[in-house]
């Protein structure tokens, strides 16, 4: 199968009017594949009242804004978005579309790419543009859909050769935030919305809105505690050493899978992508999926009883012991030198 | 109001439990020592049915598409309270992904139904991708609810539904049928029953009836199955044949996405400073960060 079309779309998700961060890091990364491949990059934002969102999607690279505003639209709900969003797919046929792997994007990306017949790879940690050989034939400028692959330190790069359409969802905080100097573009393209009886199936009873939980994404210093702490008590040294030195805590997913911490606080692949001053990294192996949160910190301490530990070839001072010893010992060296 | 549901359960690798054994020596893991269990959140899903079984009446039934092996996982339902369970098993149906998976699985559930509710978890820890659910439901032409977290009522065949967002909670209302992923925190899913479980030992699929016809030159396998159905001990089996199924849109065949290729990341390795586990070499560790104003 092959398409002309060479346009990359971003699904610039928004909520009560404001666009999300990681639908900016989105477009910033669609503006490189759409310059490799030749085509324009486009927004696609659905919602109501959407000027400033509109105004941003041109200021991080656009091109051009699809725009499908009515009151309706508001808020998301699968069913309306995911028909809208699936029918402008299928009639435009851009060749790439990538969606946050958020709640939403989670939500819509697999019902689109279901109803479109198109490929879709979650989780990806970097997406590039490329030529690939595959079962003997060969084709021209695909998305090379990166993302680390269950097994040992394997990173597996996955491709959609056939369909015309390739899609993949990416993490906040994994592709980098540019933002241009002059906006790209100014053009518009108003879709109208027709509501039908089945975008209203489901109805939202209550919304209820948090303010944003934890700060582990934009916090100086991260404690980071793995499955090797061993129980819970012993991550109550981590918040202890966190308090004192100004950090978050935080986990990997065997550490919430044991109930250490809660799973917002998971860094990894299918977590949070962080970038701190200071990464502590306390009884974690150093599984890929773990890295790939993780890697890109200024400086990485890890804390491991064993000397063979992956983390040790990603950290930058490497202290082998048993955690639960070592934390008190830097509590109270820095406690010493406080004074 | 009774409410018939259907569970998609996966029998997944143990990624949490990854020992020496399973790891060779290069660092890439050995995937048949790992050993297989019950994909968590499918668990939690089967038990939310289960639950609503027992409030409101009606049939649950297990449905998972995998290799002949999977049948240990059907079994595990049937001690856990599932009223029927179903085997997708073919070699066609091998290496889908989940476009593929969820056009199988909409075949088959369409085959069994109708239903009220389709169950599953939110996503299978050996590709946390949280795919199949929505793509099922799409295919099924049904709305679907994400991350449902509790189910608040079922009344008049009109279900309201908790749900999970990022930033705090939803309560949605919705007609059936539906299809619903569910969390790990929606319900702490029952051990097995000590009399089921024993009953359901020698509960077999069409694959496992199949290998002791190979084993046993005296056995036919038309009979074979026959006898397990009669004495209520079958799997019910649905292979490519069984299914409605256009054979270019199953397995590796109708899967668009490939794995061109595998990287091992080469970790650079032995470039960092050790630190010795000693309250001087700590203490100048902390001194260092403190004088690059790292903290302090
Ligand atoms: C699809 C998929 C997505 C994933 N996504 C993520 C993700 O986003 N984030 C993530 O973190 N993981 C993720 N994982 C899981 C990942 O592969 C690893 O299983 C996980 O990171 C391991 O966590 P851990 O290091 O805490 O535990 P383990 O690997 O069990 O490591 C524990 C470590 O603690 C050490 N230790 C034991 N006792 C002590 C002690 N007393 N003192 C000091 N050290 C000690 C051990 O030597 C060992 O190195 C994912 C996996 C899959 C398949």
């Amino acid at each position: 199968m092959s398409n002309a079309n060479r346009d990359v779309w971003v699904f610039v998700e928004q909520r009560d009017g404001r666009a999300a961060e990681v639908s900016f890091e989105l477009l910033s990364k669609g503006r490189k594949l759409a310059d490799q491949l030749g085509g324009s990059l486009k927004a696609l934002l659905l919602g109501h009242e959407l000027g400033e969102a509109v105004r941003q999607a041109f200021h991080y690279g656009s091109d051009e804004v699809l725009l499908v505003e009515h009151p309706e639209l508001r808020d998301y709900r699968t069913l309306p978005y995911s028909r809208v969003v699936g029918g402008l797919i299928a009639k435009q046929q851009p060749r790439i579309v990538l969606f946050g792997a958020t709640f939403i994007g989670r939500d819509l990306a697999p019902r689109v790419a279901s109803f479109t017949r198109s490929g879709l790879t979650a989780d990806c940690t970097d997406l590039q543009i490329g030529d690939a050989d595959y079962l003997r034939r060969e084709y021209k400028d695909l998305l090379l859909q990166v993302r680390p692959a269950f097994g040992g330190n394997i990173i597996a790069t996955i491709i959609t050769p056939e369909a015309p359409v390739q899609m993949a969802t990416v993490r906040e905080g994994v592709m980098e935030l540019v933002p241009q100097a002059t906006p790209r573009g100014e053009t518009v393209t108003r879709i109208p919305y027709e509501p039908t009886a089945s975008d209203n199936l489901v109805t939202v009873v209550e919304r209820h809105r948090e303010e944003r939980r934890n700060k582990v994404k934009s916090a100086p210093i991260v404690v980071a505690g793995g499955y090797g702490m061993g129980s819970k008590k012993n991550f109550a040294l981590l918040h202890q050493l966190a308090q004192l030195i100004g950090g978050e805590v935080a986990g990997t997913r065997a550490a919430v899978d044991a109930g250490f911490i809660t799973p917002d606080r998971q860094v990894g692949q299918t977590g949070l992508t962080v970038r701190p001053k200071l990464y502590i990294a306390c009884g974690i192996s150093g599984a890929i999926q773990h890295r790939a949160g993780m890697q890109e910190s200024t400086r990485i301490i890890a804390i491991n009883s064993d000397a063979d530990a992956p983390i040790f070839d990603v950290c930058h001072y490497g202290i082998v012991g048993d955690a639960a010893a070592v934390i008190p010992l830097l509590i109270d060296g820095y406690r010493e030198r406080l004074r | 109001m009774s409410c018939n549901s259907i569970v998609l359960v996966k029998q997944v690798p143990d990624t949490a439990n990854i020992s020496g054994q399973v790891m060779r020596p290069d660092g890439t893991i050995n995937r048949a020592k790992l050993p297989a269990v019950f994909n968590p959140e499918d668990k939690v899903a089967l038990e939310l049915a289960l639950q609503l079984k027992d409030r409101y009446g009606g049939k649950v039934t297990a449905l998972t598409m995998g290799p002949p092996k999977a049948s240990d996982l059907l079994r595990e339902c049937l001690s856990m309270g599932a009223d029927e369970v179903c085997l997708v098993s073919d070699r066609k149906f091998a290496g889908a992904d989940t476009l593929a998976t969820s056009y199988v699985l909409s075949r088959a559930i369409a085959k069994l139904g109708p239903f009220d509710l389709v169950f599953a978890g939110r996503q299978a820890i050996d590709g946390d991708t949280a795919q199949v659910g929505p793509q099922t439901a799409e295919k099924l032409d049904l709305p679907q609810i994400t991350y449902a977290e509790q189910i608040l009522e079922l009344r008049d065949g009109v279900i309201t539904v908790k749900r999970r967002i990022d930033d705090g909670y939803e309560v949605l209302r919705a007609p059936l049928p539906l299809l619903l992923t569910v969390i790990a925190d929606a319900a702490l899913p029952r051990p097995p029953r000590a009399k089921r479980l024993m009953a359901c030992k020698h509960v077999r699929s069409l694959p496992e009836l199949e290998r002791m016809v190979d084993a046993n030159s005296l056995l036919y396998i038309d009979t074979l199955v026959d006898e397990y159905v009669q004495q209520g001990r079958f799997i019910r089996t649905l292979t490519v044949d069984d299914l409605e199924v256009e054979a270019e849109r199953c397995g590796l065949a109708g899967s668009p996405t490939k794995v061109k290729k595998v990287d091992s990341v080469v970790l650079t390795g032995g470039n960092h400073q050790r630190v010795p586990a000693t309250r001087e070499g700590l203490g100048q560790l902390v001194e260092e960060l403190m004088n690059d104003r790292v903290f302090g």
